[in-house]
């Protein structure tokens, strides 16, 4: 329906807590970029399971894989990487953030902003119920034949987080990472450093949920989503338990409290949404090649994100979890048993439900992306009960995270605009 | 009178219905969909209000003495007579338009020559047209370009051998010009077809008793009628293109579902095979979806499969069913994806199994795809209703009906002969709500 597929106008419009965030993500390529001069030790994790507070306490600079194949797709540069992968062998179904990275890595490592991505002084292996991080870590730890901090976190299959689990990871904490990383670093520990690190994340936490919770609002201010995607960026990265990162909230909440006052929509790239004509909860990562163009499909239709859960991948702190400087290292574990990666189908399908409900929603869409099967695996089956349980009808979409190869937009748009229009005809039916 | 239009742009076929505001359907057309959505759209339109103006006529000669029981012969034979000359209006478009694409320089040795081949060509066509659409006869299309264009390219190489010149210069022609007429609906006097068709009608039909006088006046009445173009409502992939605002526009999912129910209002299911998608559609009572999944990344298990099969083995679209039926047992095909299975296709043809039971392999791969798709919906509900191109293919149907049984137990299959229009009909009535619901 509407207008055709049209690229977007060249002209984006952007609030300034997006001109902060993107300074921050582009300093930590700068200080990763300077190692050589700074002599600063590298460590590779992922965003899920992410161990910010304690890395910092050994003065090494972080690099984030996921990351840089995210914005490497934002940058339209991941496809080139994904095929050089594959001419070394990876398959066309293995994980694209995966690919994109191998395939940076054997193209020179040049970083997607351009400056050199330095190896590997520890590989900090989280384990937080992706499959594929084993994987991945592995083929970096045959390449750069670097020390690897493996922590298992147990998968929380009952849907429920025990103490035996907790002294599990906080054991491994202690006798595995903390050991490793000193060793690597040549920094002693020092839990009043974490303390205080923990103390920042658990401000800089407050504000975020806060966000978060905003969309409560109607209209919505703020793109859970889409949008939600820049607000993830300091507190699922490099800058969680930063004074930073408290800043950047702080900043962010009194532009979203403006927004409020003013009975503002979300600002989105093509401009402010003006007028919300559909309130959405989506399920799954988002297409990052063509983000723009994916957003503008919910733009030209009036839907806005109310809530999601994948940004919920790096920490489920709207569910009540907060740092905690009185107990480090037992709140370190509680943290990456609680990421949404970690939590089984029961549970994600009960964080829908109550996103449709809180958050007043018409209805659930779920993203699936064809290269990621940690996300994917029971999606229909959480769909099914979802709609079961809310009586909100639900579609379904498939793209990729960071291959182009796997969006196409004429299909995505019509099962968006089909999706909607079924929204709408259900309202006009009074179902 | 009011009309309340629907049109589908499929990515084959471009459909429109009529619809009247009793909510009757007065009015089918269908066209080839081409390169161009406009014209699809335009010729589609046109076509269902040609129909629609038959409906009207069939409405005037209700209880006409001179018809007694003949009024369906009488309008099928006008219909008949009526696209000979639209056929022969077309026709003359084609040479008019060959003989100004021929004005190149590059043509300046044979354009004489030329010109009689093409002259010569165009004599025969219209002749042929007589016996085309004879009583009796039937076309293996009702689109212009599948008719003529074949039997020019026939003709035009053996005119231009007997002329000595090369059959490139006819084709090389054609090959501009039949694109130009197809993006140019039909303009001519719609009345003049009509008496003109009926003239000859008469003529050819005195079985029938009667004269031209005898129904000229129900024939002018049905055309003087004013169709107002109420409400148009667009849908399809195609849809983007059509110059209507965005209130004019539906999703075809809407559409195929709410178009089944008014077909059949038990429907709960719907399964619509198109030539670029599948799609599962699950409908409340009222018509009005609850879930629908469709084909994932790629087009295998669509109607253009099957379209690629008939291709690969030479044959017409519409000759692939009746072979699959002749079948005694259907050869397993496992490739889900479209090119593969015409390599498949010629690894079983090099082993020695039948065509046939190849054929029927194939249409049951397709129909398996489908049912992957409508598991992924939600499965089957009673009643089940099959729309679509691929519909009207017996081999898909019995395959259908089948693995329906097998997954589903006994459910009630509908398949009505015009499911091809299912989309347009949702169309037409969200154009009817629209106006008479707002």
């Amino acid at each position: 329906m509407s207008a055709p597929i049209r690229k977007p106008s060249t002209d984006v419009q952007k609030d300034a807590s997006m001109a902060k965030q993107k300074a921050m993500i582009d300093s930590n390529f700068d200080r990763l970029g300077n190692v050589k001069n700074s002599g600063e030790k590298v460590s590779y994790t992922f965003v899920p399971g992410n161990l910010n507070e304690l890395v910092m306490c050994f003065d090494m600079v972080g690099n984030y894989p996921e990351i840089n194949a995210i914005q490497n797709g934002l940058r339209k540069t991941s496809g080139g990487m994904i095929m050089e992968a594959e001419k070394w062998g990876h398959s066309e179904d293995v994980c694209t953030y995966v690919k994109a990275d191998i395939g940076m890595m054997r193209k020179g490592n040049i970083g997607p902003t351009g400056q050199p991505i330095p190896e590997p002084d520890i590989l900090m292996l989280s384990y937080t119920g992706c499959y594929t991080f084993l994987k991945w870590f592995e083929l970096l730890r045959h390449d750069y034949k670097c020390e690897t901090a493996m922590l298992h976190v147990p998968y929380t299959g009952d849907g429920v987080i025990t103490k035996s689990m907790i002294d599990y990871v906080v054991k491994q904490l202690k006798e595995e990472v903390i050991p490793k990383y000193e060793k690597v670093s040549g920094v002693k520990f020092d839990i009043d450093r974490l303390r205080q690190n923990l103390a920042y994340s658990a401000q800089a936490e407050d504000d975020f949920v806060w966000v978060l919770e905003s969309a409560k609002n109607k209209p919505s201010p703020i793109d859970a989503y889409f949008g939600g995607i820049y607000y993830i960026g300091p507190i699922f990265t490099a800058f969680r338990g930063t004074d930073l990162a408290v800043d950047y909230y702080k900043t962010l909440r009194t532009e979203i409290e403006e927004r409020i006052r003013k009975g503002q929509g979300p600002i989105t790239p093509e401009g402010e949404m003006k007028n919300e004509k559909y309130r959405i909860v989506t399920e799954g990562p988002p297409n990052y090649t063509s983000m723009r163009e994916f957003w503008k499909m919910f733009y030209d239709e009036g839907a806005v994100v109310v809530a999601s859960t994948y940004t919920k991948v790096g920490g489920t702190y709207d569910f009540g979890f907060r740092h905690d400087p009185s107990r480090p290292l037992e709140s370190l574990a509680e943290y990456c048993l609680n990421c949404y990666t970690n939590r089984n189908l029961p549970e994600r399908t009960r964080m829908l439900e109550s996103y449709i409900n809180n958050y007043e929603a018409d209805g659930l869409l779920i993203n699936s992306i064809k290269s990621c099967n940690s996300f994917a695996a029971g999606e229909l089956m959480m769909m099914r009960e979802v709609e079961k349980r809310t009586g909100k009808p639900a579609a379904f979409v498939e793209t990729d995270l960071v291959d182009p190869r796997y969006f196409s937009a004429a299909n995505v748009k019509n099962r968006l605009e089909s999706y909607f229009q079924m929204i709408d005809q259900k309202r006009r039916a009074g179902v | 009178m009011k009309c309340f239009i629907g049109i589908d742009l499929g990515s084959t076929t471009t459909k429109a219905v009529v619809m009247n505001e009793e909510r009757e359907i007065i009015g089918r057309g269908i066209t080839n969909s081409r390169s161009n959505y406009d014209t699809a759209s335009a010729v589609a339109k046109q076509e269902a209000m040609i129909d629609t103006r038959f409906t009207l006529l069939r409405n005037n000669l209700d209880g006409n003495e001179k018809l007694r029981n003949n009024q369906d012969v009488f309008l099928n034979d006008l219909e008949r007579n009526f696209r000979r000359e639209q056929f022969v209006e077309q026709l003359d478009d084609l040479q008019t338009t060959c003989l100004r694409n021929a004005e190149g320089d590059r043509f300046d040795d044979v354009r004489s020559t030329l010109t009689e081949v093409l002259a010569g060509v165009f004599d025969k066509l219209r002749h042929e047209s007589l016996a085309l659409y004879a009583k009796g006869a039937t076309r293996k299309s009702d689109f212009f370009r599948d008719i003529a264009g074949g039997r020019f390219l026939t003709l035009s190489e053996e005119t231009s051998r007997e002329a000595g010149i090369n059959y490139d210069f006819a084709l090389n022609v054609y090959d501009k010009s039949i694109i130009e007429v197809e993006n140019r609906p039909p303009a001519g006097n719609l009345e003049k077809k009509f008496l003109d068709g009926l003239r000859h009608l008469t003529e050819e039909s005195p079985e029938l008793g009667i004269t031209f006088e005898d129904v000229q006046d129900p024939v002018t009445r049905a055309l003087a009628v004013e169709l107002e173009e109420t409400f148009v409502v667009g849908t399809g992939y195609g849809r983007v293109r059509l110059p209507f605002p965005k209130e004019h526009i539906r999703s075809e999912i809407l559409c195929h579902g709410l178009g089944a129910h008014m077909m059949y209002p038990r429907t709960r299911t719907v399964l619509d095979i198109g030539g670029q998608d599948t799609k599962s559609i699950q409908v409340d009572r009222n018509g009005v979806v609850d879930n629908f999944q469709m084909n994932d990344r790629c087009a295998a298990g669509c109607g253009r499969y099957l379209g690629y099969i008939a291709d690969e083995m030479n044959m017409g679209l519409h000759e692939l069913g009746p072979i699959a039926m002749k079948s005694t047992k259907a050869v397993k095909i496992n490739s889900t994806c479209t090119v593969f299975a015409g390599a498949e296709l010629r690894d079983r043809l090099a082993l020695g199994e039948k065509r046939e039971d190849i054929l029927a392999g194939l249409h049951r791969s397709i129909i398996l795809r489908a049912m992957s798709i409508i598991a992924r919906s939600g499965g089957i509900s009673d009643q089940f209703t099959f729309t679509g191109g691929v519909a009207k293919n017996e081999a898909a149907v019995k395959a259908l009906r089948e693995l329906v049984k097998e997954n589903y137990g006994d459910v009630t299959i509908n398949i009505d002969p015009d499911s091809i229009y299912t989309g347009a009909l949702g169309g037409s009535e969200f154009a009817r709500r629209a106006v008479m619901e707002a």
